[in-house]
């Protein structure tokens, strides 16, 4: 038999369903329509956040910071001893809801960043996280093995490297200040920053290729 | 010889390069969460309790560890903190879906999507 009307009828309902958002998007609808229409909820505002973490607020924004601590050792010593207050004094970070705590990675130390409970994140200054940061792979492996997960993404730790690993919340976020590669002397800032990577900044990176500057 | 280069399977590196938001809805959920959490609706700690039981509660029904089921999650736990402030009943959001859901099949593609072509005559 050629003609199956129930298959026919299957394929007009997908036509009709091509356009339907998935389910998830049509909650989020939901919840919006609903907030604005009671008065709790400003769409501008929404609007706002999504314009600027998809378009302004990215990895760029906290390579802006790597590189003025580069440069600057007075910058370096308060971002440091207070990174919160200090990145306020770079023109560029986003809304900031908690406080920011930078670590730096040297010769002997290595730095990486996790959020073991849910995906918090330095947003304001880094965008919104990777999506591999965002797994349950990620949160569980990076403290249960660190250096295979290091592996994964071509760091090779040498064993005397001390490896230590932060844990964010709602309440303190970090940023791994990475190490500035030699054959760099003499740039500038913007040129400096144009090497740091946001893996660097999260800890999946280390040693950074000043080739990638862009002169 | 690193393990990419022995042709392994690197889980976490392999999403290196995805895009910030696969979808806009995603970038309105978390979007809508930062909102909220700034006007006080809840507290960040409140916020990132709730997305993590959220986020573990589907991944032990079988979900894949990835970025739909992550979003999913932020979805979960935005409407689990509006109820519980008070704000919104689970029914309302609910109904509200529904209504969306028929103001879509209703209109035609290409035509801006109204919420009232969605509502039941009564």
């Amino acid at each position: 038999m050629s003609a199956d009307p129930q298959k026919e009828t299957g394929d007009i309902h997908h036509e009709l369903h091509s356009h339907l958002p998935p389910e998830p998007a049509l909650r989020v609808k939901a919840m919006e329509s609903l907030l604005v229409e009671k008065g709790m909820l400003d769409p501008a505002t929404v609007d706002a956040w999504v314009e600027a973490y998809s378009e302004k607020i990215g990895p760029k924004c906290g390579a802006a910071i790597v590189a003025r601590a580069w440069i600057d050792p007075d910058f370096k010593a308060r971002l440091l001893e207070n990174g919160t207050e200090a990145v306020k004094e770079m023109e560029t970070a986003g809304w900031a809801v908690a406080h920011l705590r930078v670590i730096e990675n040297t010769d002997d130390v290595h730095n990486l960043v996790v959020c073991t409970l849910c995906s918090c994140y330095p947003h304001a200054i880094l965008g919104p996280p990777p999506n591999w940061y965002k797994m349950a792979a990620y949160r569980s492996r990076a403290v249960r093995e660190p250096r295979v997960v290091l592996e994964e993404f071509g760091v090779t730790l040498p064993d005397d490297i001390d490896l230590r690993i932060w844990d964010s919340t709602s309440e303190l976020r970090y940023l791994v200040l990475p190490q500035r590669p030699a054959g760099t002397e003499g740039w500038d800032e913007e040129r400096l920053a144009s090497i740091v990577t946001r893996n660097s900044m999260i800890g999946t990176h280390r040693d950074l290729d000043p080739s990638a500057g862009s002169a | 010889m690193s393990r990419s280069e022995a042709g392994e399977i690197r889980p976490l590196a392999r999403h290196d390069g995805d895009p910030v938001f696969d979808e806009p809805w995603q970038a309105q959920a978390l979007g809508l969460a930062f909102t909220l959490a700034e006007r006080g609706v809840f507290t960040p700690a409140q916020w990132s309790q709730t997305l993590g039981a959220k986020h573990r509660q589907i991944l032990a029904r079988g979900a894949a560890d990835n970025a739909q089921t992550y979003y999913e999650a932020v979805v979960s736990a935005l409407e689990a903190l509006i109820c519980d402030s008070g704000k919104l009943s689970a029914d309302l959001l609910d109904d509200r879906t529904r209504t969306w859901r028929r103001a879509y099949l209703n209109t035609p593609h290409g035509n801006p999507v109204l919420l009232s072509a969605g509502e039941e005559a009564r």
